[in-house]
């Protein structure tokens, strides 16, 4: 057993020019590091044995629009020999191309295809890199904060044509987004139609 | 005369009763041996991280009961304790008793739901039928307690949303008394059962490497030999008051996988049973009244009360600006959620980390060189369920 903040320091001792900073919290690691280190650092993760961040637990990104470096993507580690928990995070910019992970951990391959289907994010040499979880055929990333709830397509299924068509979605009720927060300013919506 | 060999391509599901749900899997089959499975998943995709994200943190627990919806409360369980933690707040002990024992529920639940499917999968009816029957007893504790038999919403940050109802723990304690005899009829339809073992024995092996290399947890990984489970290892509410023991398997195959589940319910009948026993008596919520909302009467009575209730129902709390991952042992293996929120009364990002993600996309590594039969088998024993996988 190993605790916690001894595996810090052997990280920043081991790793040291490649982290840029790291922090403990709620009894889990939190590394940030650069792009180009990436395979690299989990490659040393998974190896070394006084890490052994043997099982990769997931792979996902954030959306942060109005910054100059829009995705972070976060990469989920654990190591059952030393009962540790790492996160480890870089930051992604838009249509930047992110080396995969898929030939050191095997169980990245449908992850990094989830990333890339729900948020754009497109990984080099990736085996496999097509959509997962959306419609064949599907446009757009949903995950990203400027992709509509309602999505922009329904389906339902055409008597007349005797098969399934997909139509722009119509609602019957805009959708509203109430601001509960500053109930006294009222919500943005009235106040766009005042000002009109 | 030598004959040509050609590939067929067949398509497994998406209406097929052994998919387990919505999967279609595109075998490529030289005769009757499984070539290639190419899974495509996303068929029940509903959006839950989207929704979530658009929904107040108590308006978001409904949707994890939609996940892996044959133990729905064990996936609120680690959304409640994400929040806890980032809010820091304690969760009186009688809720935590509570929690532990519908979570065990929730995993005898799973189990009987897998051992008797897997069974029908391989050609045994019965199983399903007495194991349904004790499914049905267990979801009226669910309604019992939270008003509905699947879709529970009874987990909150801080508790639970209401206590047991007078008599509910008697009649779970008559439960665990007759259980392990069910558990023992099921055991003597399929433990030693030729037909049974025929299909289960050496089929899907996964070696110790290979099931930490996919990312296996939970029965996928235990039945290969690695004794890990996260209420040992890294134990969450009061889980460590309690004593159990962690079945680990020796070969790694279905059947394995199989025996690993059979004791697991023993070892949750356990539990339960353990929670009767040293149940406390007390608050089955946290008293903050930013968090939980006060009881009705003071809400005639007390003017923060009533404020408290109004602020909680329509803005909901907020949360500090925070980022953490939870995970809990789920029936099916380590159900993990990432959240980051902002300080607002929404969740920034929440992403679910789903067991049955990764085990089905072993399924093309698990399955190579098999039969096409085989594929129901090592189908069941993965443990799938299409609610979680979709999200």
């Amino acid at each position: 057993m190993q605790n916690i903040q001894d595996l810090e320091k052997i990280l920043n001792s081991e790793l040291n020019t490649k982290i840029k900073s790291s922090l403990i919290k709620h009894n889990q690691i939190y590394l940030k590091i650069d792009e180009a280190d990436l395979t690299e650092v989990i490659l040393f993760l998974k190896t070394n044995s006084k890490t052994k961040f043997r099982q990769l637990i997931d792979i996902t990104a954030v959306d942060f629009p109005e910054n100059e470096i829009r995705f972070k993507l976060v990469y989920l580690l654990l190591s059952h020999e030393f009962n540790q928990r790492i996160i480890v995070e870089i930051d992604v910019k838009e249509k930047e191309i992110v080396g995969s992970i898929t030939p050191i951990f095997p169980a990245a391959n449908w992850m990094e295809r989830e990333v890339f289907d729900m948020y754009g994010i497109d990984f080099k040499d990736h085996p496999d890199l097509r959509r997962i979880l959306t419609d064949y055929g599907f446009e757009g990333h949903p995950l990203r904060k400027d992709f509509p709830l309602t999505g922009h397509n329904e389906v339902r299924y055409s008597h007349e044509t005797k098969k399934v068509i997909y139509e722009p979605v119509k609602l019957e009720q805009n959708y509203r987004n109430f601001d509960y927060e500053s109930p006294w300013e009222g919500t943005k919506y009235i106040k766009e139609q005042t000002k009109e | 005369m030598a004959k040509e060999s050609k590939t067929l391509n067949l398509n497994f599901g998406p209406q097929h009763p052994a998919a387990h749900g919505v999967l279609r899997l595109i075998l490529q089959l030289d005769g009757e041996i499984v070539e290639k499975a190419d899974p495509h998943i996303g068929l029940l995709h509903r959006g839950t991280e989207k929704l979530i994200e658009n929904k107040t943190y108590t308006q978001a627990v409904p949707y994890f009961d939609r996940l892996d919806y044959v133990a729905p409360m064990n996936q609120e369980h680690a959304f409640a304790l994400a929040i806890e933690k980032i809010l820091k707040i304690e969760v009186p002990i009688r809720a935590q008793f509570i929690r532990v024992m519908f979570c065990e529920i929730g995993r005898i639940l799973s189990h009987i739901l897998n051992v008797t499917t897997q069974a029908m999968d391989v050609g045994a009816l019965t199983p399903t039928l007495w194991g349904f029957e004790e499914r049905e007893i267990l979801m009226g504790f669910y309604e019992k307690v939270s008003g509905s038999r699947l879709h529970a919403n009874y987990f909150r940050a801080g508790g639970v949303h209401q206590d047991l109802p007078k008599g509910l723990d008697k009649e779970i304690g008559k439960f665990c008394e007759r259980f392990p005899k069910i558990i023992n009829d099921l055991e003597l339809l399929l433990t030693d059962n030729r037909i049974f073992k025929q299909r289960n024995v050496d089929i899907g092996v996964v070696s110790k490497q290979d099931a930490l290399d996919y990312s296996f947890s939970g029965v996928m990984l235990r039945g290969s030999g690695v004794p890990w489970d996260l209420r040992k290892s890294q134990p969450y509410d009061c889980y460590e008051q309690f004593e159990f023991k962690i079945p680990v398997g020796k070969n790694g195959d279905c059947y394995d996988r199989y025996l690993c589940r059979i004791e697991e319910m023993k070892e949750s009948v356990n539990i339960i049973n353990q929670c009767l026993a040293n149940l406390p008596v007390g608050p089955i919520k946290t008293d903050d009244g930013k968090i939980s909302p006060p009881p009705k009467k003071e809400i005639k009575q007390s003017m923060e009360a009533l404020i408290h209730h109004f602020k909680l129902y329509t803005e909901g709390y907020r949360v500090d600006k925070d980022e953490i991952y939870t995970a809990v042992e789920a029936p099916k293996g380590e159900f993990g959620v990432y959240l980051i929120s902002d300080g607002s009364s929404k969740p920034y990002k929440c992403k679910i980390r789903a067991p049955g993600f990764s085990h089905l996309q072993a399924m093309d590594y698990l399955i190579k060189g098999h039969m096409l039969a085989d594929v129901p088998a090592v189908l069941g024993s993965m443990d799938i369920v299409f609610g979680e996988v979709d999200r």
